[in-house]
C-alpha cells in the first residue's frame, strides 16, 4: 500500500516537472574563454608589496643575502 | 561519459595546466556536463551558466586532478556541487496559496495549478534533499550513480529520498493538497 502511494506520488512529481531541453544547443567554449580572460589568476597586491620589500631590504643590507640563501 | 583515444595524454597535459588540453576536454565533455546539470536544476539557461561555472572550477583545480582517474566522473562531481550551490541560493518565486483544492481534478486548469503547487513545494525542500529527490524520483537514476555524484553512501541517498518524500508530503498536506 505504502509502495503504491509512493509510486503515485512519484508519478505526480514527474508530471509536475516541466519538460526539458536536454541537449546543449550551442558551443559554450567562447563563453568559457571570456570567463577565463576575465578572471585570469592575478598576483595579489600584498605579494607584490612583499617582493618589493624583500628587494629593498637586500639592496640596503647586502650582508643579509648569504643568510637568506642559507635559509633557502 | 565517453572514453576517447589519447584521452590520458590530454588529461595529463590538463593536470599540468595546459590550456589547449583544457579546451579539448571542454569540447569533449561540455554536453555531458550540461545534460547532467539540466537534469538537476531543470532550467536550460541556468544549466548553461552552471556548465561554465563547473569548467571554471575544473580549470582552477587542474593541479588536483589525477590523470589516472576518469575526467568525466570528476567533472560530474564538480557539476553536482555547482548545481547544489545554485539550488541553495535560488529564490523560490512561486508562492503557495492556502485555498488550493484538496484533490487532483480532471479539469486541465486545476491540474496545471496542482502541478504548479507540487513544483513550488518541491523547490522549498532543502537543496540537498531536492537534488537527491530530483535524481532519484524524477530522473529515476540508480542510487549508486547518485551516490557517486554526490559523494555519499547509497544508504545516505535512500535516507535523503525518504526525508524528501516525507517533507514534501508534509508541505502539501499542510496546504490540503493530496496528489
Amino acid at each position: 500500500m505504502k509502495n503504491k502511494q509512493d509510486e503515485n506520488f512519484r508519478k505526480s512529481l514527474q508530471q509536475a516537472m516541466p519538460p526539458l531541453q536536454r541537449e546543449l544547443q550551442r558551443d559554450l567554449w567562447p563563453q568559457m574563454l571570456r570567463r577565463l580572460e576575465q578572471r585570469a589568476p592575478s598576483v595579489p597586491w600584498f605579494d607584490w608589496a612583499l617582493a618589493v620589500l624583500l628587494v629593498l631590504g637586500l639592496l640596503l643590507s647586502p650582508n643579509a643575502i648569504p643568510v637568506l640563501l642559507y635559509h633557502l | 561519459m565517453p572514453v576517447l583515444e589519447g584521452q590520458s595524454d590530454v588529461a595529463r597535459q590538463f593536470a599540468l595546466g595546459d590550456l589547449e588540453a583544457f579546451e579539448t576536454l571542454f569540447r569533449q565533455y561540455q554536453s555531458e556536463v550540461y545534460r547532467w546539470t539540466v537534469r538537476i536544476v531543470r532550467d536550460p539557461g541556468a544549466a548553461e551558466d552552471l556548465t561554465i561555472e563547473t569548467f571554471w572550477r575544473i580549470y582552477r583545480a587542474h593541479a588536483r586532478f589525477d590523470p589516472g582517474r576518469s575526467f568525466g566522473a570528476w567533472a560530474r562531481r564538480i557539476a553536482t556541487n555547482a548545481a547544489l550551490d545554485y539550488l541553495k541560493t535560488r529564490r523560490v518565486e512561486v508562492e503557495l496559496p492556502a485555498d488550493f483544492p484538496a484533490t487532483a481534478s480532471p479539469d486541465p486548469q486545476i491540474r496545471r495549478e496542482l502541478q504548479e503547487q507540487i513544483r513550488a513545494a518541491f523547490h522549498k525542500l532543502p537543496a540537498k534533499l531536492q537534488i537527491t529527490a530530483t535524481l532519484a524520483l524524477v530522473e529515476e537514476l540508480p542510487y549508486k550513480e547518485i551516490s557517486d555524484a554526490l559523494g555519499i553512501s547509497v544508504g545516505a541517498v535512500k535516507l535523503r529520498v525518504f526525508r524528501a518524500l516525507r517533507q514534501l508530503r508534509k508541505n502539501l498536506k499542510h496546504l490540503g493538497v493530496e496528489p
